[in-house]
């Protein structure tokens, strides 16, 4: 039976950055498995510019970022299956895939990196009525189609969902040619960037509905138009609301949802509020030697985060193998206060962190000229002024270990104060 | 007398901006509703010479996939978006390539090159 020291699932930003920061750590048996057929993720189909700011101070395409990450892990030589599908795992990391090379295989890790990523929201998960007509996609599906195997999905396009792919995508499609009618957001606000939103709809003069979405979809065999309908403060839609339009093509771009039927499988505990498996400080789940990174984790924005992430996650794979890992120490746990949906890492043991603790962590909704009030056992350790917050935009705090360290505190929380309270 | 509205991208605050350019011989650009100055630079920029990064991708032949991901290496105007699309939309590369590589030279004379943005 093939055995590695680190055996990393899924080849993407998360999967590269954290097979190579192991291997600078000292581990030299490193095993990354890709399903696809090339490295580099969701990246290879993001050629849109705006990745890499933080970490390569320019604006990179999406396959220009991978390409760096890939050269790196090559230069490295860490070793590396395409067109392989990891089937299993285990609770001692044995680990099974498939290829048409070498069939099923089994193979045993001292530790493994989950890399998965995560999939799109689909049709069924929002539950539109109508017949199933051809032409609607999700937007990363119609994202795949038209920039990696150069087929147009559509000419006319009403897009539901305003997060960053569905409004990339209209701006692609815009491009191409094809009339880009509405883009329906059922809340409020729109969970994309600015910056999208004038560079994607405002350029090209697409106009975007908050508080609307999509009631119905037309056409047997392919789409013949959607209705659109305003929804009230329960997200309901409103009688005598309805517009219709006719299109051709509804993309729906609803949400990501982390991949983590692997991880079930291992008896990996998940968090309901990110989908993803409970971490600690180390990006090691509960399973001992399983640690996960990137998008499988929590649905990132910007993939800075997520190198960010996974190199702490293959730092960490490498001093667990090295048995460097403090493993019996007293836990922290992270609390989501007033205002905030999550936090990662949801568990601390201060004994392995250095300088720091970064948190990762989304707000629930739109706040203005707020502060962020992180408290230990109820206490405050330190307080950020916001100026904006938004649950598209992921925040990133960082607190001074000697703030928590040595003292006997259970619980580290985040909570929003309103300016003035 | 123009008037003109638009959200500022440059910081994730995004404030709402009305640009007013008045004419008395010399034209002059009042910015109202910045929280910042970099809001009024912004906002003239964007009167006076809006210019993009353009990302598409071009056909491709015996490569891994049918199109070639490519973009300006630089920002240019906006009003040539569109035109340079249809460029691009004309242009077919051989399979090696390598990522950086020139495309289309000074495209459109706006001294700015179409490069390939992956290698493939
Ligand atoms: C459609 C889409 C578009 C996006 N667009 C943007 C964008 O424009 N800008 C931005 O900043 N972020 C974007 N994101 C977010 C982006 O996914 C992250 O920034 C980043 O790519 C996440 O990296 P990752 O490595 O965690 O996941 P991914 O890039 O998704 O990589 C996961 C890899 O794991 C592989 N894999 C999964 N399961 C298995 C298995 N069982 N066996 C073997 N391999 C497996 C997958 O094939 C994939 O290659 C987008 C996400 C999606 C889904
Ligand atoms: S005007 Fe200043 S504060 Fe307002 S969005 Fe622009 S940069 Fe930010």
């Amino acid at each position: 039976m093939l055995k590695y020291d680190i055996i990393v699932i899924g080849g993407g930003p998360a999967g590269l950055a954290a097979a190579i920061e192991a291997k600078k750590n000292g581990v030299d048996s490193i095993l990354v498995i890709e399903r696809d057929r090339e490295l580099g993720g969701i990246l290879q189909q993001c050629i849109h510019n705006g990745f890499g700011l933080h970490i390569f101070k320019e604006e990179l395409t999406g396959p220009e970022y991978a390409e760096r990450f890939i050269e790196e892990l090559k230069k490295l030589n860490i070793d590396y299956m395409l067109d392989t599908m990891v089937l299993d795992i285990t609770e001692d990391r044995y680990v099974s895939a498939v290829n048409t090379d070498k069939g099923f295989m089994t193979m045993k890790a001292e530790a493994v990196i989950l890399a998965m990523g995560c999939r799109e929201r689909t049709r069924g998960a929002i539950s539109i009525p109508g017949f199933r007509p051809a032409g609607v996609f999700t937007a990363g599906t119609a994202q795949r189609f038209i920039n990696m195997e150069g087929y147009m999905v559509g000419k006319e396009v009403v897009i539901l969902g305003s997060g960053d792919i569905g409004l990339i995508m209209a701006r692609r499609l815009a491009l191409e040619g094809a009339k880009v009618k509405v883009v329906a957001e059922i809340m409020p606000f729109s969970g994309g960037l600015n910056r999208n939103i004038v560079q994607c709809l405002d350029d090209f003069g697409i106009p975007l509905l908050l508080s609307h979405t999509v009631i119905d979809i037309k056409g047997k065999d392919r789409v013949e138009g959607v209705t659109i309908a305003k929804v009230d403060e329960n997200l309901r839609p409103i009688p005598g609301t309805e517009i219709d339009y006719s299109c051709d093509t509804l993309l729906l771009s609803v949400g990501l949802i982390p991949e983590n039927e692997l991880s079930k499988k291992a008896g990996i505990k998940l968090d309901s509020a990110t989908g993803g498996p409970i971490v600690n400080e180390s990006m090691e789940t509960n399973v001992p030697g399983v640690f996960a990174c990137g998008n499988v984790v929590h649905v990132h924005d910007l993939v800075d985060y997520v190198t960010e992430e996974s190199r702490r996650a293959g730092k960490n794979a490498a001093r667990f193998i090295k048995k460097e890992m403090a493993e019996d120490c007293k836990i922290i746990e992270t609390v989501p206060g007033n205002g905030i949906t999550y936090i990662v890492p949801q568990v601390i043991r201060t004994e392995n962190l250095q300088d720091t603790l970064d948190m990762f962590m989304r707000v629930n909704n739109v706040y203005n000229n707020s502060k962020l009030v992180i408290k230990a056992d109820g206490e405050t350790v330190k307080t950020i002024n916001k100026r904006h917050l938004a649950p598209g935009e992921m925040e990133r705090i960082k607190i001074d270990l000697n703030s928590i360290k040595n003292k006997a505190i259970s619980k580290i929380s985040v909570e929003i104060e309103k300016e003035g309270v | 007398m123009l008037k003109k509205e638009m959200t500022c991208i440059v910081c994730p605050i995004g404030c709402q901006l009305e640009v007013t350019v008045k004419s008395n011989g010399e034209l002059e650009y009042v910015v109202t509703g910045n929280k910042c100055k970099r809001g009024i630079d912004y906002a003239i920029n964007e009167i006076t010479n809006p210019t993009r990064v353009l990302t598409s991708t071009v056909k491709i032949k015996n490569a891994l996939l049918k199109r070639l991901p490519v973009r300006t290496n630089g920002a240019i105007p906006k009003v040539k978006i569109f035109e340079c699309m249809k460029i691009i939309n004309n242009v077919e590369v051989k399979s090696p390539i390598k990522c950086g590589e020139v495309i289309i030279k000074n495209i459109l004379e706006t001294g700015i090159d179409l490069v390939a943005s992956r290698s493939m």
